[in-house]
């Protein structure tokens, strides 16, 4: 079960009345989340207002050396209301995640580059991660991407069927 | 199925491998919580993420003064191959020799695979083990179970 209730500190995308919230634990260099990234694109258009979904940060950063700084620089972009557009840029480049490749990301979206890199320097963002991460570690995360459904967590494949499938149970 | 130790049963004591020239008893840990991961395989994808989960938590158990220790039949050597490749922090013992005798003292060795269950120990800093968990083999187990543990010892 999900320990951690979404609030407005969560990156939300959707509706806040939905029937259905689907939370994904993920990491930005972790080639199953790379995986999985166009198919939620795909459930959330399926479900269209149906469902909010919610991204929470679980940088898994001895396996994934650039994970922690891409977390920071979604962070950071959430910091002026672009969280979604630096998720999608890091998921869409996820093998070009060095600082000077998250600048680029960041100017493309009118961002100033000197700030990202003083949130990175200074791990502006990093307590807000940890606390993402072990929030998901307590409701059970062991992996990403891992997937919590009205709070209650996917077990099955993030393959798009087998997530349509448990979400249609929940409507 | 297997039956591991349960809680209130004193750990039983033992001396392994931590590199191939060092030993670890774990009466040498006395007076501190020690987490005991058993598990069947270095390189196995469930494993690797296993590992590499306890790794990303050791940080939290540390907060606890808790110790992690990886228990599996690979010997010396193939843990450190892997130890070097995961960058993990933490020991990962060898039961090697005589195979498994350290998880058949905890309830934890599957005889028909010869290799280790995918089992969690908490023991307390009197030895003592506080909880334990046997996880479906092919199942990663996370790292709640040993929070929840740990958090409980120092109420």
């Amino acid at each position: 079960m999900l320990k951690i209730p979404v609030t407005q500190e969560d990156h939300i995308q959707g509706d806040e009345k939905a029937p259905i919230t689907l939370v994904e634990y993920g990491d930005y260099e972790c080639p199953y989340c790379g995986e999985a990234y166009p198919i939620v694109k795909h459930i959330q258009k399926h479900f269209g207002n149906r469902l909010r979904f919610v991204f929470r940060n679980f940088p898994l950063v001895e396996s994934h050396p650039h994970a922690g700084i891409a977390a920071m620089a979604a962070e950071f972009a959430a910091g002026h209301q672009k969280f979604w557009e630096m998720h999608d840029l890091l998921y869409e480049n996820q093998d070009a995640l060095d600082v000077p490749d998250l600048i680029n990301y960041a100017e493309s979206l009118n961002l100033s580059a000197d700030e990202l890199q003083k949130a990175i320097q200074n791990q502006t963002s990093a307590n807000k991660i940890q606390n993402d991460f072990m929030g998901g570690v307590k409701s059970g995360v062991n992996g990403t991407p891992s997937f919590f459904i009205n709070g209650k967590r996917h077990n099955g494949s993030f393959a798009y069927e087998d997530l349509l499938a448990a979400i249609d149970k929940e409507i | 199925m297997t039956k591991i130790l349960a809680p209130k049963t004193p750990a039983p004591d033992f001396t392994l491998h931590v590199t191939a020239d060092q030993t670890l008893s774990l009466s040498e840990l006395k007076g501190k919580p020690v987490i005991l991961a058993f598990y069947p395989a270095d390189w196995s994808p469930v494993c690797g993420d296993q590992m590499a989960l306890l790794n990303e938590v050791l940080p939290e158990f540390r907060k606890h003064k808790a110790e992690l220790l990886g228990i599996s039949v690979d010997g010396a050597w193939c843990h450190d191959a892997f130890t070097a490749q995961r960058k993990l922090h933490f020991p990962l013992l060898a039961d090697f020799e005589p195979k498994g005798a350290v998880a058949k003292q905890y309830g934890a060795y599957r005889e028909k695979d010869g290799y280790c269950e995918r089992a969690l120990f908490v023991i307390d800093k009197n030895g003592i083990i506080a909880w334990s968990y046997l996880s479906p083999v092919a199942e990663n187990p996370g790292a709640d179970g040993i929070l929840d543990a740990l958090e409980a010892l120092t109420k």
